[in-house]
């Protein structure tokens, strides 16, 4: 399963406007918003831009990441960047962007890790490897598996969309 | 036991008797909302439709609605050529719901909605903005949804695996005091509940507070339910809402008002009373980080903000004025005042609102999103304090990561502006 580096370690209510700030918002696409990724912050956003952060690294939040502004930006942004999110929980509607882009994350509601941490996911759990503490994986909502299954929702909603036109 | 109104409209929208809390629905949307992040919309819109063979149509042109607001007129070329790439689409696609950059009929989305009639009682409304809230305010079901969400409501006509939200409900009972105003009830309902307390819930306001206030005061207080993690916030329509659609948005065919069964299950009940409450400011760096005025009191403004979807209305405006009248913006602060629409900043320039604002040195702006999100006008400088009625207080939310915002309601905005610090609206002489 997936390994990798805590590269970033924020806390609770980390809003969109800190993952991509909201003057940046005139750039849409998938393909330029990983520019802009935690532009505030910015010796992360100077690592991020300079690929120090290998592809399957750790980003570990708090409670209600994401939370505020249904920017999809704050998802497109981090995905380019091939990280993974370990949060202890999201906000609503960053975890409904997330399962429909696909990013990869993780609800762990116990997640304990610092900068650097070595994490590791198997078996339904995160496994920190510097403190070798094990912390469980809460599953995404059923209600989105078929989404998570089809490979995010423009897949699921083409597939929907042939399948009413055949029925018609 | 019985169905919240919540429970009610989204059996109906699809296509069921009852739902429970937790169920999945596939809903029929009513109305889909963008702005100009309709951009992204339509390039996810034709990545669906892309290697089908089918030519990219919508699901039904006169559901969906489109309102320029953000970054209005445009601050860039980039944004000039978005909104360009979007005016084409609706053009192709016929969709007539569209409010460009005009001084008759724009304004900032959540304003536009009501104003114009669109949102009904019992109606399913997405909008790819979390503030999508607001239109619970006439007793509809509208919440916040991703770009991508939205393209799939356009191929499909309706939104995939929504579950069924749980329900807090929240009584106000009293009399706000003079001074007081909704604005400082729901921030201090999101200081009580916390940023995540209504997260993957509704919340359903009652009581006599709520009742007797006017559809204006009800879209701030819908507005702000998601800065308590709320998936919506709705009051059940009533006289006032019926008034509301007859008298402000022309609206003529039948109209209905569902409620909330009286044996509905609630996950939580708050009790307030509004004649308890004083004037509460959001303190930085979360909304839900409320406390009463006085702890703040005195504090030097750089900025004042009266304006946004949550408090750009004509009566926002009309307690701003009143304050101001006769009287001088600080030295040393500066106002800026956002029309919540050209409806209403024409309401407000015949009632002689803007030119007592002007007068008192306030610049009045043109009606749209402003400084809220920090994209468009009146960025903060470095290490500046800003006051205004609008609805986050993120770091960086109003351009500047340095800078602070306090959230407040008109009254303490126009208050604060003639003193330069953080007022008390009751102590203006």
């Amino acid at each position: 399963m997936a390994s990798g580096k805590v590269v970033l370690k924020v806390g609770d209510d980390i809003s969109t406007d800190i993952i991509y700030p909201g003057r940046f918002m005139a750039t849409v696409l998938p393909t330029e918003t990983p520019q802009f990724a935690f532009a505030d912050d910015t010796e992360f956003n100077k690592k991020l831009k300079a690929k120090e952060t290998a592809a399957g690294s750790f980003i570990v939040a708090g409670r209600n990441f994401g939370c505020g502004s249904s920017r999809e930006q704050a998802v497109s942004c981090i995905k380019g960047h091939a990280l993974t999110v370990v949060a202890r929980d999201f906000a609503r509607i960053f975890l409904q962007n997330a399962i429909n882009l696909g990013l990869a994350m993780v609800i762990c509601p116990t997640i304990e890790a610092n900068e650097g941490d070595e994490l590791e996911i198997a078996g339904g759990a995160v496994v920190n490897r510097a403190s070798g503490k094990q912390f469980p994986i809460v599953p995404l909502p059923k209600a989105r598996q078929a989404i998570i299954d089809a490979g995010g929702l423009i897949p699921y909603t083409r597939r929907l969309l042939m399948e009413r036109e055949a029925a018609k | 036991m019985g169905m919240t109104i919540v429970q009610k409209i989204l059996a109906r929208a699809s296509g069921k008797t009852a739902v429970k809390v937790g169920d999945v629905v596939e809903p029929r949307v009513d109305l889909a909302m963008s702005h100009e992040n309709a951009a992204l919309v339509l390039n996810q819109f034709q990545e669906i439709f892309q290697d089908t063979g089918r030519e990219a149509r919508v699901w039904d042109a006169d559901r969906i609605a489109i309102i320029f607001d953000h970054r209005v007129p445009a601050e860039s070329s980039k944004t000039a050529s978005n909104q360009k790439k979007v005016r084409e689409f609706i053009a192709k696609q016929g969709i007539r719901k569209f409010h460009d950059i005009r001084g008759d009929v724009g304004g900032i989305c959540h304003q536009i909605l009501p104003e114009n009639g669109y949102v009904r009682p019992g109606a399913v409304v997405v909008g790819t903005d979390s503030h999508t809230t607001t239109h619970g305010a006439l007793g509809a079901f509208a919440f916040g949804i991703g770009a991508t969400e939205m393209a799939s409501v356009w191929t499909l006509g309706n939104i995939l695996n929504v579950e069924v939200p749980g329900t807090i409900r929240v009584n106000v009972d009293g009399e706000f005091p003079p001074h007081v105003y909704p604005k400082d009830l729901i921030l201090h309902l999101i200081g009580l509940l916390t940023a995540e307390g209504a997260n993957y819930k509704a919340i359903e306001f009652h009581g006599e507070a709520i009742r007797g206030m006017s559809t204006s005061g009800r879209l701030t207080l819908c507005n702000m339910t998601v800065e308590a993690g709320a998936t919506a916030g709705i009051v059940p329509p009533d006289r006032e809402t019926l008034r509301y659609l007859r008298e402000v948005a022309g609206v003529k065919d039948p109209v209905e008002l569902p409620a909330s069964d009286p044996d509905a299950g609630y996950e939580r009940v708050v009790d307030l009373d509004a004649a308890k409450l004083e004037p509460q400011i959001a303190c930085p760096h979360t909304v839900d980080n409320v406390k009463p005025l006085g702890a703040v009191a005195g504090k030097k403004v750089h900025q004042i903000v009266v304006g946004s979807c949550t408090n750009g209305r004509l009566d926002d405006l009309e307690v701003a004025a009143r304050i101001l009248k006769g009287r001088r913006v600080a030295e040393g602060t500066r106002m800026l005042v956002f029309p919540a629409s050209w409806r209403i900043y024409s309401d407000a320039m015949r009632l002689g609102y803007l030119s007592d604002l002007v007068d008192a040195g306030a610049v009045v702006c043109n009606p749209g999103c402003g400084p809220c999100l920090g994209i468009h006008q009146g960025a903060l400088g470095d290490n500046e304090t800003a006051l205004a009625t609008t609805n986050r207080n993120f770091k960086g939310r109003m351009g500047n990561p340095t800078a602070e915002v306090y959230l407040c309601s008109s009254a303490v905005a126009a208050a604060s502006a003639i003193t330069g610090v953080i007022s008390d609206p009751r102590e203006v002489k």
